[in-house]
């Protein structure tokens, strides 16, 4: 069976939108990772000590 | 968000299915649905609660509760616009909100605003206190939920119940130091819960056209606008005990508790014009001005206990 099939091409406002997203979610991950490390950095081995 | 390739390809079959459309959201859309400006006054009570509570918190781990208390309020504003997004569309004064204006999908809305209620209420559990983090959770779930989900579009006390989400932050900042309550983040509790009726409604007053389009159950729309007003001035008034607590009961120094006195009574003063004003044009300016004092209120409270705390640590240290 035949199928139709489309194409969305983006625009360049549209890819640059986008790179642009990518690059913040890049970066919020990126501090999230520092964060981790700073904090684990900071609390020693009693990182794994949560108490409620 | 968008993970559509340059040149994706999507099968159409027999069934109609839905025309796939690029997103065309920038980041600055994204940060929008946080409500920033609301999330600096969070962030600000949030500071306070961490600072003036007793025992210490390293400052990696006070920044830390603190991003987590900002961004988890910003989840909670973002899933707010998500569900708002109707009403919004046919309010003036957020008619070009990023969902109404087509920028942010509301799907796309709506993850956003998932993945950081769960970052914000995890990465606080995992990293600072879990009773904290139980806390903002309840806070985000109280403010979507609660506030805009129920309350919102069915009693014109939803901003009087609902205003209890915007009270947590510094209860929030108060456990992630000591990890336990006492009565002391209650009274900054309670400070925010009477100061919200007074600072909603006076905006309230100048859209009411606004909400009654919409069909939501603002105090003006459902009970009149002078009923406001009286309601307005008598949450003014309970507001300046409340406000001057802290002092009175020992917990704060006597800068404080002159600063909540008498930005009390300016805050009464200006509620009682809103009272005295007739409607119209007059009216409307003296419930922006109270508007706008409202946010200098509560901010200028909260410095000063900041500010007294402070400056008892650098006393404490000199002497």
């Amino acid at each position: 069976m035949d199928e139709k099939r489309q194409t969305i091409v983006l625009s360049e406002e549209q890819k640059r939108r986008r790179r642009m997203r990518s690059i913040a979610i890049a970066l919020a991950l990126g501090a999230l990772v520092i964060l981790f490390y700073v904090v684990t950095l900071v609390k020693g081995p009693g990182v794994l000590n949560r108490p409620l | 968000m968008s993970l559509v390739s340059d040149s994706a390809e999507f099968a159409t079959g027999g069934t109609a299915s839905p025309r796939y459309e690029p997103s065309i959201a920038s980041v600055g859309d994204y940060l929008s649905l946080m409500k920033p400006r609301v999330m600096s006054l969070v962030v600000f009570t949030a500071l306070v609660g961490i600072m003036i509570a007793p025992g210490h918190i390293h400052p990696v781990i006070g920044f830390t509760a603190l991003l987590c208390i900002a961004v988890g309020a910003g989840a909670a504003g973002t899933l707010n616009m998500w569900y708002d997004a109707d009403i919004d569309a046919v309010m003036t004064r957020t008619s070009s909100r990023a969902i109404p204006r087509g920028r942010v999908a509301p799907g796309e809305a709506l993850a956003f605003g998932a993945v950081l209620a769960a970052f914000s209420v995890g990465v606080l559990g995992l990293l600072v206190s879990w009773a904290a983090a139980a806390l903002l959770a309840f806070t985000i779930f109280f403010y979507v939920v609660v506030y805009t989900a129920w309350l919102k579009r069915s009693t014109p006390q939803n901003i009087v119940i609902g205003g209890a989400a915007g009270a947590f932050p510094p209860v929030i900042g108060w456990v992630a130091t000591t990890g336990g309550i006492s009565l002391e983040p209650c009274l900054l509790f309670l400070i925010i819960f009477f100061w919200t009726p007074p600072h909603f409604w006076s905006l309230s007053l100048v859209r009411a056209d606004d909400y009654a389009r919409a069909r939501i159950p603002m105090l003006p729309v459902v009970a009149g606008m002078q009923e406001t007003r009286r309601q307005i001035l008598l949450y003014s008034a309970v507001l300046v005990p409340v406000g001057a607590a802290p002092w009175l009961l020992g917990y704060a120094h006597v800068t404080y508790g002159v600063t909540a006195v008498v930005a009390g009574a300016a805050m009464v003063a200006l509620a009682w014009r809103v009272c005295s004003e007739p409607e119209g044009e007059r009216g409307g300016r003296a419930a922006r001005r109270l508007f706008a004092f409202s946010i200098v209120y509560l901010f200028v409270l909260f410095a000063v206990l900041l500010v007294e705390d402070g400056l008892g640590v650098f006393i404490g240290r000199a002497a």
